[in-house]
C-alpha cells in the first residue's frame, strides 16, 4: 500500500491504515485523517514536509509523519 | 425568566487553534481581562469580567485545543476546566472555512453536560474564498443556537451573549442533536459504563468516562484505574485490550455526523477553481522560491524596524530621557549627593533603557504581528522545517526564534506553541543564541569604531557566527541531551487573509507587554544593584566594589585580549540589560581618556582582535536577568535555568578566547 508521500501533487488517497503510536494516530485522526477520508496533495516536493489537504483544511506534515498515513490512490472526491 | 434570578454567569470560550477565538474574546472584555497562569501549568489562562444587561458575565479562554482527548496538556486543561468547573454554558469559537474539522471539537463539547453556543466565525474569509454557510441550516440540524460573526470587525460578538442569555433563560429549549458512535461499538460502550457504575469521581459523567476510555485516553484511563475496585478494573481492562482500534472509528464516526450536520447547510466553491491562497503559495511554500521570499521579506522586517525606529528611538533619548533626567537631578539638588546618584545614574538609566527600545520593538512585532495575521508564518514554518529538522526541531520553532530577534523574552515564552516539552525545551535553550535588539544596538554602536570601514562586514559576520552556533548547538542538544527523539511536525496551513488592526494591535501589546513587565521591574531593580556597587564604599567607581570584581576578571580577560578591567565590568553589567554595556562603558570611559567619541575612546585600547573578542564575548554572554527569568518560568525548573546560563557562559568565554587567538595567528 502507498503512503501519502509516495502520492503526487493532485492526487488523492483515501487514509486506509495509520502507523505510529495511538497519541499520533489520535492527533491525526482529530485532524481529519480518519480512516475511509479523502486527502489530495497539495505540495509535495520529493524531500522535505509536505501539504496535504483534509476536510477543506490544508495541514503540513513531516515526511516521517506523512509516511505513516498509508492511503490507497483514489479517482478524486469520493462521496462528497 | 430563570428559576433563580440570575446575576453572575461564567461563561467558557472554546474553540481550535485559528479560529479568532481570542480576537471574540478581547472584543467581549475589552482591556478587563486578566492574563495568568492555569494552576500549575506554564498554559496562559485568560479570564474577563464584564457586564451587559445587569448580568455579571466572566468569561474563561480556555486554550485553543483540536479534541478533547489528553493529547495534550492544553486539552487535559480545557476539559478538567469543564468538568469540575462546570460553567454554565460554553461558546465554541469555529472557522467558517474549515467548519468540518472545527466541529470535532464541538462534537465532544456536545456530550458533556453544559449547553453549547456556536459562533460561526471568519464569515467573510470564508466568503472570499466562496464557502458560504447557512447558519439557520447549521442551527437547525445540530440543534443548538449558530450565531454567525466577524469577531475581526466586531460583528456579531454580542449577540453570542444573547445566545447564551436566551439558552440560560430556558434550559429545556436546548435539545442538541448530541454524537452518537458507531452500532457496533455501543455493547462495548454499554458494558464499560456498567463496570464504572459508582466508582467514579463525582464530576466524572459515567457515559463520557466510558467513551474516553475506549478511545484510550491515557489521563481518563489512570483515573479509572485508581477509582476502580481490582475485579471491576481488570474486566474493563480485558473489554478494552480487545478493541484497542476503537479510537480510529470513534473519531470517523464523529466525522461522519460531522458530514450529516453540515449537508444541507454549506455551499462550497466549484471545484478547479484556483484560489488567491494556491497563487500566493506556489512561490511561498516552493523549497527555493519559498526560502529566498522568507529571506526578502526578513531583510525588509529589518530594513523597516530599524529605519522607522532610529529616528524615534534618538528622539527619546535627547530630547525626553535626558531632559527628564535633568529636570530631575535639580529637582534633587538639595538632597544626599547617593540619593539624586541612585535616581538618576541607576534607575532613570534603567527606565531609559526600557523606554527606548519601545519603539524598535513595537515596530518590529507589528511587522511579525501581521505576518502572523495574514497567514503568512506557516508557510515561514513549513518552508524552515526542513532546517529546523537537523536540530531535532520541526518548523514551528521558527516562529518564536525569530521572535528573538526582537526581544529575547517573548521569544522564550514563544516556546510554548510546541506540543510537547522536549521542543519546547530545545527552543528556549537556543533562544538565547538570537541576537535581539539590544546586543545589536551595542554592536551598531561599536563596530564602527572598531573596525572603520570593514564595520558592516564584521557586523554581519558577528550574526552569521550566533547563527551558525544555534545550529551546530541545536544538533548536539538534539543527540546528546534528548537523543535524538523525533518530534512530530503536523501543522494547520490556514487561508490566506487581510491583516486586521485589532490583532495586530493586540499581537503587539502582549509582546511588548512580555518584555516590559519583565524587563521593567526587573532591569529597575539591577540598574539600582549596579549603581550601588559602582558606588560603594567610597562613592568613586575607580575603587568601587564593582571595579574589584573586574579587576579580579581581569586574568580570564588576558586569554580574550581583554586586559582592561573596564572592560570586563561593561560586559557583566550587560546581565541586567544588554544595552547596559554602553552605559557601563560610557560611566568608565567617561571621565578621563583624552579626546573623541565614546566608541573611540574604548577602541583606542583595543588591538583589532581584542575588539573582535569583546563583541563575540558581548553577543554571546549569559541572557539578561529579564530572559533568564522568563527562561525559569517557563522551563519551571532551576535547573535547566542554570544549564541554559552555563552554557551562554562557557559559549561566551571559548568565542571570545578563540576570536581572540584565531585573530593573533592571522596576525592582527
Amino acid at each position: 500500500m502507498k503512503t501519502l508521500c509516495d502520492l503526487p501533487v493532485g492526487a488523492h488517497g483515501i487514509v486506509r491504515r495509520l502507523q505510529g503510536g495511538r497519541g499520533f494516530s489520535a492527533r491525526l485522526a482529530a485532524l481529519g485523517f480518519t480512516l475511509g477520508a479523502d486527502v489530495v496533495i497539495v505540495k509535495n516536493y520529493g524531500r522535505g514536509p509536505i501539504i496535504a489537504a483534509v476536510r477543506q483544511t490544508q495541514v503540513a506534515l513531516g515526511r516521517g509523519e506523512a509516511r505513516r498515513i498509508q492511503v490507497e490512490a483514489s479517482q478524486g472526491a469520493s462521496g462528497e | 425568566m430563570s428559576e433563580q434570578n440570575r446575576t453572575r454567569i461564567t461563561v467558557a470560550l472554546a474553540g481550535q487553534p485559528n479560529v479568532g477565538k481570542s480576537t471574540v474574546f478581547n472584543m467581549l472584555t475589552g482591556l478587563s481581562q486578566h492574563v495568568g497562569n492555569w494552576p500549575g501549568k506554564t498554559i496562559e489562562q485568560k479570564t474577563g469580567e464584564f457586564s451587559r444587561n445587569g448580568l455579571n458575565i466572566r468569561l474563561i479562554d480556555l486554550p485553543g485545543t483540536y479534541s478533547l482527548t489528553a493529547n495534550s496538556e492544553e486539552e487535559c486543561v480545557a476539559r478538567d476546566y469543564i468538568l469540575r468547573q462546570r460553567p454554565d454554558a460554553i461558546i465554541a469559537i469555529v472557522n467558517t472555512a474549515a467548519l468540518e474539522r472545527n466541529l470535532y471539537l464541538v462534537a465532544e463539547l456536545l456530550v458533556l453536560p453544559i449547553p453549547v453556543v456556536i459562533g460561526l466565525n471568519m464569515v467573510d474569509v470564508a466568503e472570499q474564498h466562496g464557502i458560504h454557510v447557512e447558519a439557520h441550516v447549521l442551527e437547525a440540524a445540530l440543534g443548538i443556537p449558530v450565531v454567525p460573526l466577524v469577531a475581526s470587525r466586531n460583528q456579531g460578538v454580542g449577540d453570542l451573549l444573547d445566545a447564551v442569555e436566551r439558552l440560560l433563560d430556558e434550559p429545556e429549549a436546548f435539545t442538541p442533536n448530541r454524537p452518537v458512535i458507531g452500532e457496533e461499538h455501543l455493547p462495548i460502550l454499554e458494558e464499560i459504563r456498567s463496570h464504572l457504575d459508582g466508582y467514579l469521581p463525582s464530576h466524572y459523567p459515567d457515559d463520557w468516562a466510558a467513551l474516553k476510555l475506549l478511545e484510550g485516553d491515557t489521563e481518563v484511563t489512570a483515573r479509572v484505574r485508581e477509582a476502580l475496585p481490582e475485579d471491576e478494573w481488570t474486566s474493563t481492562h480485558d473489554l478494552l485490550k480487545q478493541h484497542e482500534d476503537a479510537y480510529l472509528d470513534i473519531a470517523g464516526t464523529r466525522y461522519e455526523w460531522i458530514g450529516r450536520m453540515v449537508r444541507a447547510a454549506v455551499v462550497r466553491p466549484k471545484l478547479g477553481a484556483v484560489t488567491l491562497t494556491e497563487r500566493i503559495d506556489r512561490v511561498a511554500t516552493h523549497p527555493v522560491w519559498g526560502l529566498a521570499l522568507l529571506l526578502c521579506i526578513f531583510a525588509f522586517v529589518f530594513w523597516v524596524t530599524y529605519t522607522v525606529a532610529t529616528p524615534i528611538v534618538e528622539w527619546l533619548d535627547v530630547a525626553v530621557m535626558q531632559v527628564v533626567a535633568e529636570q530631575v537631578r535639580l529637582l534633587l539638588a538639595s538632597a544626599p549627593v547617593w540619593l539624586s546618584g541612585l535616581v538618576v545614574d541607576g534607575l532613570f538609566a534603567g527606565a531609559g533603557t526600557v523606554l527606548t527600545f519601545l519603539p524598535i520593538l513595537v515596530i518590529f512585532f507589528a511587522m511579525l504581528g501581521m505576518l502572523e495575521d495574514v497567514g503568512y508564518f506557516a508557510r515561514a514554518a513549513y518552508v524552515m522545517d526542513r532546517f529546523m529538522h537537523w536540530m531535532g526541531l520541526h518548523g514551528k520553532s521558527f516562529m518564536p526564534l525569530f521572535l528573538g530577534f526582537g526581544c529575547n523574552v517573548p521569544a522564550v515564552m514563544g516556546a510554548r506553541i510546541m506540543e510537547d516539552r522536549r521542543s519546547q525545551l530545545s527552543t528556549i535553550l537556543l533562544t538565547p543564541l538570537v541576537p535581539c535588539t539590544a546586543r545589536m544596538a551595542v554592536i551598531i554602536f561599536l563596530a564602527p569604531a572598531f573596525f572603520g570601514q570593514a564595520a558592516t562586514f564584521v557586523s554581519w559576520g558577528l550574526i552569521a557566527f550566533n547563527l551558525i552556533l544555534l545550529a551546530i548547538l541545536g544538533i548536539l542538544i538534539n543527540r546528546l541531551v534528548f537523543r535524538g527523539e523525533h518530534t512530530a511536525f503536523i501543522m494547520e496551513i490556514p487561508l490566506y487573509h487581510l491583516p486586521n488592526a485589532r490583532t495586530i494591535g493586540l499581537f503587539v501589546w502582549q509582546n511588548t507587554w512580555a518584555f516590559i513587565k519583565k524587563a521593567g521591574t526587573l532591569i529597575l531593580i539591577f540598574s539600582a544593584v549596579i549603581w550601588v556597587l559602582s558606588a560603594l564604599p567610597g562613592g568613586d567607581i575607580e575603587h568601587s566594589l564593582l571595579a574589584g570584581l573586574g579587576r579580579r576578571l581581569e586574568p580570564v580577560g588576558r586569554w580574550m585580549g581583554l586586559g582592561d578591567w573596564r572592560l570586563m565590568v561593561s560586559l557583566l553589567t550587560s546581565f541586567v540589560a544588554k544595552e547596559n554595556t554602553i552605559a557601563t562603558l560610557g560611566i568608565l570611559f567617561g571621565v578621563a581618556e583624552g579626546s573623541g567619541s565614546l566608541a573611540e575612546r574604548v577602541a583606542a585600547g583595543l588591538t583589532p582582535a581584542g575588539a573582535l573578542a569583546f563583541l563575540v564575548v558581548q553577543m554571546l554572554f549569559i541572557p539578561c536577568v529579564a530572559t533568564v527569568a522568563a527562561i525559569r518560568q517557563e522551563t519551571a525548573s532551576w535547573r535547566w535555568t542554570a544549564f541554559s546560563v552555563s552554557l551562554s557562559l562557557v559559549l561566551s568565554l571559548l568565542g571570545g578566547i578563540g576570536a581572540f587567538q584565531i585573530m593573533r595567528l592571522i596576525g592582527y
